[in-house]
């Protein structure tokens, strides 16, 4: 319990005492950079690749006669929208992501940057902290629908060079049944998870005691915790908006 | 001028400062001494505001740090200049971005002037220059060069320093202590060095104070540090052979 209300203590400190927003604009567009721009790479091979499995395992496991072949990319299409491109990247950028705040932050803290900015009278939670936190929530959502599109993609490659699609099935598939509402859903998750990611990450590296060995804990805390906080995260959105 | 006023503080059962009071003189050199452990990084901590000590009070030219407001507080600290240990310089901003930082941050400049500010801080600290390289391109004596001018762009009235010649060459060291002391007495600030380097203390010590276990065990300045009847204080100032023999002779 002492954790977590030093966590919202600490959520707290982060929109306090704040700086001139011209210093948060340039801060921010540096982690859009650093949080989103070099993670593109690594989310469009894991989306990639997951939608080619899913779309082979799939059709693997619809063997009867009355199901239509199209069900597979169906299948493929809402899976990939509800579950897979927003929770799987997500996953995915917490441990790379997460542990990057998580180290950098820490690191800070013990080479006693994150005092220097304090004895100047900077608020060096809400300088150092809030710029990644609204660079994870705008970023995070670009990069799901882009897991999402490169999912499906994946999916189609992988079914109609295997054979176990035609294109024409595959296309009818993803159209057949489009709700739009779980595009907007797919695009609430990713807010969520970059803020619990980026929070969670910023706090564990933030208050880092000690020496390297302990800024490798922290990395490693931060991730595991926002892992658990996702899959949490992930079951009450459920409830909530489906 | 800093008044230390009784101040104490303990983590857990551990206690560490046992009310400390003392007085930091303005245009002078003041020492903190001891050996490790004795308490002198906390008592600093707890001067610049990092640690909140149990009880006391700092007074700043007569204004209460503790027993101000935040914005009270804020103003207090944005009149300090502090060189850390390891210097603390921001890993991924150049020398020049390093020094330019508080004036960005906190300085209603325009970036000429800016930019003139940061450019004499570093010639004054020798270090001209070398403002596009990255503090992973510099050696520790330089790094502490520009910390200092970090610390003194914003023209601070009080400097406080934690071990600066910690981790350098005694050559080095010995610049570092000149440079403080240079800059003591040209800005007339209040300064205050952390040190158990007794080189510094021959160099620089105006008024040197000496922590014992969390106690000021004694007061003075370095002329006087040689003939104290401290038990405690000798076994410290006597630990350096140099002066050791110094005293036989």
């Amino acid at each position: 319990m002492a954790i977590i209300g030093k966590y919202f203590i600490f959520l707290g400190a982060l929109f306090t005492r704040r700086e001139k927003m011209k210093v948060y604009w340039q801060r921010f567009m540096e982690e859009c950079v650093g949080i989103g721009t070099s993670s593109v790479l690594i989310v469009a091979i894991v989306s990639s690749f997951i939608g080619a499995v899913s779309c082979i395992q799939t059709a693997y496991n619809l063997v009867s006669p009355i199901i239509p072949t199209s069900t597979v990319a169906l299948v493929v299409r809402d899976m990939v929208i509800l579950e897979l491109a927003p929770t799987i990247t997500c996953i995915v950028l917490a441990g790379k992501v997460g542990s990057n705040i998580a180290g950098e932050l820490g690191t800070m803290r013990i080479t006693e940057q994150v005092d220097a900015l304090e004895v100047m009278g900077i608020n060096s939670a809400s300088y150092l902290v809030l710029p990644k936190v609204l660079a994870a929530m705008i970023t995070f959502p670009m990069l799901v629908i882009m897991a999402a599109f490169l999912g499906i993609l994946g999916g189609y490659l992988a079914g109609t060079l295997t054979g176990v699609i035609s294109p024409r099935d595959y296309v009818h598939g993803i159209r057949d049944g489009f709700v739009a509402y779980n595009v907007f859903f797919m695009c609430v998750k990713p807010v969520v998870f970059g803020f619990l990611i980026a929070t969670i990450s910023a706090y564990q590296g933030y208050f880092t005691r000690g020496g390297a060995l302990e800024v490798g804990q922290s990395s490693t805390q931060a991730v595991t915790t926002s892992c658990i906080a996702i899959l949490v995260a992930d079951y009450v959105l459920a409830q909530l908006f489906l | 001028m800093i008044e230390i006023k009784n101040i104490a503080k303990s983590f857990g059962d551990n206690e560490v400062l046992k009310g400390i009071s003392c007085t930091l003189r303005q245009g002078e050199t003041n020492l903190i001494i001891g050996g490790s452990g004795t308490g002198k990084s906390v008592l600093l901590k707890c001067i610049i505001g990092l640690v909140r000590p149990d009880a006391g009070d700092v007074l700043y030219n007569g204004r209460s740090f503790y027993g101000s407001d935040k914005e009270e507080q804020q103003a207090i600290r944005r009149e300090m200049g502090v060189l850390f240990q390891g210097g603390a310089l921001f890993d991924s901003q150049t020398v020049h971005q390093n020094v330019q930082f508080p004036l960005n941050m906190l300085g209603d400049q325009s970036a000429g002037e800016k930019r003139d500010r940061v450019e004499f801080c570093l010639e004054r600290v020798g270090l001209g220059g070398t403002g596009e390289l990255m503090p992973s391109e510099i050696s520790g004596g330089m790094k502490k060069r520009v910390a200092i001018a970090r610390a003194i762009v914003m023209n601070p009235k009080y400097l406080f320093c934690d071990e600066p010649n910690s981790g350098l060459d005694p050559l080095t060291g010995v610049k570092i202590d000149e440079l403080i002391r240079e800059i003591t007495d040209e800005y007339k600030i209040t300064t205050l060095v952390i040190t158990h380097d007794m080189n510094s203390v021959m160099e620089i010590g105006d008024n040197v104070i000496f922590l014992q276990k969390g106690k000021k065990l004694w007061e003075g300045d370095k002329h006087s540090i040689m003939h104290s009847d401290v038990e405690e204080l000798n076994e410290f100032v006597f630990s350096n052979k140099l002066l050791r023999d110094m005293r036989e002779e």
